[in-house]
């Protein structure tokens, strides 16, 4: 797998391809059009005007829209303005978050997919079980959720209540317990997706390498160690990658679960931008918001891809 | 790993394009129309068929209610169809400004009092005096606050349709049971009800929620202690007041005392109260439909007085032409024909549970036996937010999350409330420098 996603590059920027190259070299070009225009469209030219809006007091209904250059981004780094306790407080939420629901997501598939792997009766039952909550829209999730975790009228204070445990855990408006509550909705909704993934790659992994690992004489827990979490690596940090992403983009679930209680304390980035810019129709400042914070992410991204690479140097 | 590299920035790309895509969509399109379109107005519509598109957002008990109504006017409308669209209304003040500068508005709609200001000063909406002049409305048949505030720079944006107001709610069995004959009306036969409740078995007579009605409950308190929490005009925030403290400390001193549990999330105390789980709650008006659905033994009283002074948070739902590039002068007098014959009808919309805002249609019996009849007699206490552009949001950035901490007991009402009046003060500021005032 590694060999194949890592193509020898020429300096002239083509892959190197011993046969001859055939018909016009607009061809590829005229296959990636469509792909490209949607991309400009949707994409490039987004981003480059919001660029522009995050220099302007932005009220799209207004038709005074002037340019401030980068007060707004300044606003964001001084304590005294209106924009940056919120906009810290809701990046320190969307932190919390990330470093919270991060590692259950990347263990807790990657344990269901190992079980799913196995041979049982009614595997198939097993992994439509697991995967269901994921097809839920995120508002079904968290108002379902938001009802059954209800610290006075919830079923999950009186269950606990009824097992002898303590039953006065506020899940939806007190902290650590919002967090807790938040990601273990998140987990619960989403650990099929990655289980999946993680189940492909390990269908992925020969069986060859088990067996001869149990001529060798290892024990299930080695070959977990020497086989499969090798074979795994470079899914790894696709999972860790797009997981670190949906984590920190997280809206849905403290919108509409928590409104960000208590207080803003679970208001994420997210959160605040969309009530910055389309509750206070206060675009410019709001789009100064997500490319601090997409800025923040493109170098979380980086480190993570950095960590992996010398992982694999290191084997090497 | 390259393809997982263009993987993940294609993704990073697409978290800064969702904003900013959302707000090309929106800013693409220009301001709003020209304001002159209509003409004079003659009270008929006499032009070609047309169909009205008409926003409101009546979700709760109020819907079926006002659907009725739209009804009956396409009835005895041969060319006017009008095409109601209803929307909740957290998303329809978000929705209403991007569709009209988009040009996918209404041609009518209901708003709120303490909207209109925000809508007019966006340029949004098309003055109505001249609709005022030929309905023969006039501030004296309007309650003061109700009339001024939907003035904005000298000129009239709203027709009020009705004035809604918080209520104490009940359960009458509980009151039965605990003795209680009177139905409190200041704060110690407040306290001495939810203690005769709590001796009879009611242990948390009176949930106190954290969000949604809470910073309406303690802008009521705000004003029955005297407070005045936008300054007189809406120009100061003046949460951290004597008054504001008073009344976010009274606010939690209910949990303190045992009288409602703690940490109550959003709308568990409705749901506790038509649960029959707690044996009070203050609610709006418009709850009324729901509860009478829900068989619940229960009625309804003023809020009462804990502060010096009766005072109730209160807002107004207001008819509202909206400008948009579409509009001409068919589909403007066509609105105003509908606004006009809505006007007229507001005593059948008190079925809805709100009170009509027309002094002569409240005087007319229509409130006669109805739930909401013993509050409308309390309209001259009856207080409105002031009429400034923006403060809709800022109240929901500062106050409403004050409140929250407050009754969470996160933060003292002193340190909740500065920080909040801080804030306000800026957004405010700020909301002044882009309205231009």
């Amino acid at each position: 797998m590694t060999a194949t996603i890592l193509p020898t590059r020429r300096p002239d920027g083509f892959s190197a391809r011993p046969r001859g190259r055939r018909g016009s070299p607009l061809t590829p070009w005229l296959f990636l059009t469509p792909y490209l225009v949607l991309f400009t469209v949707f994409v490039i030219v987004p981003v480059v005007f919001g660029m522009w809006i995050s220099l302007h007091a932005w009220d799209f209904t207004l038709p005074r829209r002037p340019f401030v250059g980068f007060d707004n981004y300044a606003k964001l780094f001084d304590p005294s303005s209106s924009t940056f306790e919120p906009f810290w407080a809701s990046m320190r939420a969307t932190g919390i978050f990330t470093v919270l629901s991060v590692p259950p997501l990347l263990i807790i598939p990657l344990a269901i997919a190992l079980i799913m792997r196995a041979n049982f009766p009614g595997r198939n039952l097993f992994r439509a079980i697991y995967f269901a909550p994921y097809v839920l829209g995120v508002a079904v999730v968290a108002v379902l959720w938001r009802y059954l975790l209800d610290n006075n009228i919830g079923l999950v204070n009186y269950y606990l209540g009824q097992l002898g445990l303590p039953d006065d855990i506020a899940w939806t408006t007190s902290t650590p317990g919002a967090w807790v509550a938040l990601v273990w909705v998140t987990v619960w909704w989403t650990l099929g997706f990655n289980a999946v993934i993680y189940l492909a790659a390990l269908q992925d992994i020969p069986a060859e390498l088990y067996e001869a690992a149990k001529v060798d004489g290892a024990s299930a827990w080695s070959q977990f160690i020497h086989v499969t979490l090798p074979g795994l690596r470079p899914i790894l940090s696709f999972i860790a990658v797009i997981t670190l992403i949906a984590s920190a983009n997280m809206f849905g679930q403290s919108y509409l679960m928590t409104q960000g209680a208590p207080g803003r304390e679970t208001r994420t980035a997210i959160y605040q931008i969309t009530e910055t810019g389309l509750r206070g129709f206060r675009m410019g400042d709001a789009s100064a918001m997500s490319f601090v914070l997409t800025f923040v992410l493109v170098i979380l991204s980086a480190i993570v891809f950095i960590a992996f690479r010398q992982k694999r140097e290191e084997r090497a | 790993m390259t393809q997982t590299q263009s993987t993940a920035r294609r993704r990073l790309f697409s978290i800064a394009a969702g904003t900013a895509t959302a707000a090309l969509v929106l800013a693409g399109c220009g301001t709003s129309g020209d304001l002159d379109v209509g003409g004079e107005f003659t009270g008929t519509y006499d032009g070609p068929d047309i169909e009205l598109d008409y926003w409101n957002g009546f979700t709760g008990g109020d819907g079926p209610f006002m659907q009725e109504m739209v009804d009956r006017f396409n009835e005895e409308h041969d060319n006017i169809t009008v095409v109601s669209n209803t929307i909740p209304w957290g998303d329809f003040y978000q929705a209403l400004p991007a569709a009209l500068t988009a040009g996918e508005g209404p041609d009518v709609a209901v708003m709120h009092l303490d909207q209109l200001a925000s809508f007019a000063a966006r340029q949004l909406l098309l003055p109505l005096d001249d609709l005022t002049d030929q309905l023969g409305l006039s501030a004296d048949d309007f309650t003061e606050e109700v009339w001024s505030a939907a003035e904005y720079d000298g000129a009239r944006y709203g027709i009020p349709l009705d004035v809604h107001s918080l209520a104490m709610y009940y359960n009458t069995e509980h009151f039965e049971a605990a003795g209680i004959d009177e139905v409190p009306t200041d704060a110690e036969s407040f306290r001495a009800a939810l203690d005769a409740l709590q001796e009879a078995g009611y242990d948390t007579p009176f949930w106190m929620p954290s969000r949604w009605p809470s910073h309406l409950m303690n802008l009521t308190l705000q004003w029955q202690f005297g407070g005045s929490p936008y300054g007189d005009a809406g120009e100061e925030a003046q949460f951290d007041s004597e008054a504001g403290l008073e009344a976010l400390a009274w606010q939690r001193s209910i949990i303190e005392d045992g009288y409602s549990p703690a940490d109550v999330a959003i709308d568990t105390q409705y749901v506790a109260f038509k649960n029959g789980e707690t044996s009070i709650t203050w609610d709006g008006i418009w709850q009324i439909n729901d509860l009478e659905a829900s068989g619940l033994p229960y009625a309804a009283a003023p809020v009462p007085t804990i502060g010096d002074s009766p005072a109730v948070w209160a807002n107004s739902h207001n008819f509202v032409i909206p400008t948009q590039r579409t509009s001409d002068e068919n589909s403007v007098n066509a609105a105003r024909v509908f606004v006009a014959w809505m006007s007229e009808q507001s005593g059948t919309w008190a079925g809805s549970g709100m009170i009509p805002a027309r002094d002569s249609v409240r005087s007319s019996g229509v409130l006669d036996d109805t739930t909401q009849g013993a509050i409308a007699e309390q309209i001259e206490s009856m207080r409105f937010l002031p009429p400034v552009p923006g403060i809709g949001a800022v109240q929901a950035e500062t106050l409403e999350i004050a409140v929250a901490d407050g009754v969470l007991g996160t933060r003292t009402p002193d340190a909740a409330m500065t920080e909040a009046t801080r804030s306000a003060n800026q957004l405010l500021e700020e909301n002044r420098a882009t309205f231009g005032e």
